[in-house]
């Protein structure tokens, strides 16, 4: 962990009564920082987001900002915003009222305020929306005025819990892109809590992908997306596709060894923490490609080959989408062209997109989420 | 379909009308009183028509405004010290995990339990030993212990349909607990406690036993004014009283429904 993060959660503890949500963890925020929580609900993303907020007190461990410990401190002196899922606009105050607030708590001279006040609804596109009440407004305006009112106190962090998951899908494709940009102009550090992969995606400029209340992996988006450390990981950056096999490693090869539904295959183990024994293979639907079985198109080297039938044929949009039969398992394959159900078909999947995990000890059921 | 006569109508209409004299049957017994001059057996209708009545009444000489200005005084004592315990109480009622919460919210239930006569005669006595008996503090003090019941429910109930996300932006954006609560919680909060100061204003200003026992004869409310002028055989100023009793219940029964919004009323008792 850098040691000179922005942001410091240091082997932090915490939870509700006897129960542990998050425990022992570290993490670390640059300034300037786009991050994103990602996980599925009750994995600790929001309790994380709200222990930093100073809504919920760890147990054990630290908090701190720019080299100043916050663990203990109320949420009303850390000098964070906090943007809420329900947005919390205060129904009795105008949109002017509801930006204004922070400003007047902070004892700024009302020219000030009503100045800051403008400048943030016209950041935000809420011009002339000022006098009416959040009940007056559309769901898209309300999350504006939300943000306005968390920015205009100009925190030194500020914290987003689902901001987007109340919009309409339309309205929050764009305004993922206006607060993303909007955090770049402004060059704020950001948390953001998500559940959505492809928001976090978008969005930040490093995932922090969290299950059952530790950190699985974080990094760059390409880096969570196209090196997944753990099955978790790679099953929620949408590797569903998952079978059974056993692996030899030899050197840098790693030998997948044949099955019912395919040959030997040699690849190369690309920097991959693997040892000789059972594994997991998981891969993308969209990373595979479709062949008929006359097809004799060379294998590329390292690829992986399987034969199988189509059990069914769907058409999601842009490509057909083939449920492939592997004995029991079945498999999600995408192609451009639609094979016939009940074909035999070959599914290649190249090198780099085959994900191979150890199988941990004992009786590993699949990884869902 | 074929339209059917409905025969139904006929049952409906009598329990209708049946209720509907239960109701006003009463009160325009007491509205005629009010004007009678002269009224007596076995005639259905007063003799005579007239205001002399209420000029007794609202004399300088005649006592009901005398009673009036003191029953307004105590209910309006009675709803800042009830509001005053009840506010703090119904925030931490609605907010903090308490252990035992359900039986903390019966327990404001309690004096309204027990038969009032015997407690009533007991706080006489007692208040009585320490100089309370017949003064204006010692009558509020036994409004309040009626009203806290409605004052601390419906004040629960209405913190707690403030969300609690409300009060935690203004936390999160530098408001200390007191601000928060000060400039979130209260002025949402202040319809449901507008609706607890009416019941606890209606409840005390209609309140006999307690201020019988307590008040009587030094503080002359305007329930007892009504007691002394009814078993006097005065019908025309009880019934004035009793109307002067009336207006602000209805005024304010009226209102009540504004203030009591379905959100608050469901957390009631919860």
């Amino acid at each position: 962990m850098d040691m000179r993060a922005f942001l410091k959660v240091e082997k932090m503890s915490v939870g509700y009564g006897t129960t542990t949500v998050l425990d022992k963890l570290d993490l670390g925020i640059e300034k300037g920082e786009f991050v994103a929580l990602l996980g599925s609900s009750g994995c600790g993303k929001t309790t994380l987001l709200r222990t930093i907020a100073g809504f919920a007190k760890p147990f054990a461990g630290s908090i701190q900002v720019a080299d100043r410990d916050v663990t203990q401190m109320p949420p009303d002196k850390r000098g964070m915003a906090l943007v809420f899922q329900s947005y919390a606009l205060w129904p009795h105050m105008t949109v002017a009222q509801n930006i204004g607030y922070g400003l007047k708590l902070q004892k700024h001279s009302r020219g000030d305020i009503d100045a800051r006040v403008s400048e943030m609804q016209n950041l935000l596109g809420l011009s002339g929306l000022g006098n009416r009440k959040p009940g007056q407004l559309s769901g898209g305006q309300r999350q504006r005025v939300a943000l306005g009112r968390a920015l205009a106190v100009d925190p030194e962090i500020l914290l987003l819990d689902e901001p987007l998951s109340n919009l309409d899908a339309r309205i929050r494709l764009t305004v993922r892109h206006e607060i993303r940009s909007l955090q770049k102009r402004l060059g704020i550090t950001a948390i953001h809590v998500t559940h959505d992969r492809e928001e976090a995606m978008v969005m930040a400029d490093r995932i922090v992908i969290m299950n059952a209340g530790r950190i699985e992996q974080q990094g760059s988006p390409e880096e969570v997306y196209n090196k997944p450390a753990t099955p978790f990981v790679a099953a929620f950056m949408g590797a569903e596709n998952v079978l059974s096999m056993q692996v030899s490693v030899k050197g840098e090869q790693i030998e997948l060894q044949e099955g019912a539904f395919n040959a030997a295959t040699v690849t190369a183990r690309a920097g991959r923490r693997l040892a000789t024994g059972p594994v997991e293979l998981r891969f993308r639907a969209e990373a595979a490609s479709l062949t008929g079985n006359g097809d004799g198109a060379a294998l590329e080297p390292g690829a992986l080959e399987l034969r199988g039938q189509v059990a069914s044929v769907s058409y999601p949009g842009g490509h057909w989408r083939h449920a492939v039969r592997l004995g029991k398992d079945e498999i999600l394959v995408d192609a451009d062209t639609p094979f016939d159900q009940g074909a035999t078909v070959k599914v290649r999947i190249p090198a780099q997109s085959l994900f191979i995990f150890n199988t941990p000890e004992g009786p590993a059921g699949p990884h869902t989420f | 379909m074929m339209a059917r006569v409905d025969f139904w109508w006929l049952p409906r209409a009598f329990v209708l009308g049946l209720l509907a004299f239960v109701i006003f049957g009463p009160l325009t017994n007491l509205v005629l009183w009010t004007v009678a001059e002269k009224w007596y057996f076995p005639h259905m209708l007063p003799l005579e028509y007239g205001f002399s009545f209420w000029q007794r009444v609202f004399s300088p000489r005649g006592n009901a405004m005398e009673s009036l200005m003191t029953s307004i005084v105590i209910a309006a004592l009675t709803v800042i010290a009830s509001l005053a315990l009840a506010i703090p109480a119904g925030y931490a009622l609605s907010r903090l995990k308490l252990p035992f919460r359900g039986l903390i919210l019966l327990a404001f239930l309690i004096p309204q339990a027990f038969p009032n006569l015997p407690v009533y005669v007991n706080i006489a006595r007692f208040f009585y030993q320490i100089g309370l008996n017949g003064t204006i503090a010692g009558v509020v003090m036994v409004h309040v212990t009626h009203g806290l019941v409605y004052a601390v429910w419906i004040a629960t109930a209405a913190f707690s349909a403030v969300d609690i996300d409300l009060e935690e932006a203004a936390r999160s954006i530098g408001a200390g607990p007191f601000r928060a609560f000060r400039d979130v919680t209260l002025p949402l909060a202040a319809p449901g406690l507008m609706a607890s100061a009416i019941f606890v204003f209606l409840e005390s200003l209609d309140e006999f036993t307690g201020s019988y026992f307590v008040g009587a004869p030094d503080v002359n409310t305007l329930p007892l004014l009504l007691y002394t002028a009814g078993s006097g055989g005065n019908y025309q100023i009880a019934s004035i009283t009793a109307l002067l009793l009336l207006v602000p219940s209805i005024g304010f029964m009226l209102v009540v429904e504004r203030f009591l919004r379905a959100d608050v009323l469901s957390k009631v008792g919860h």
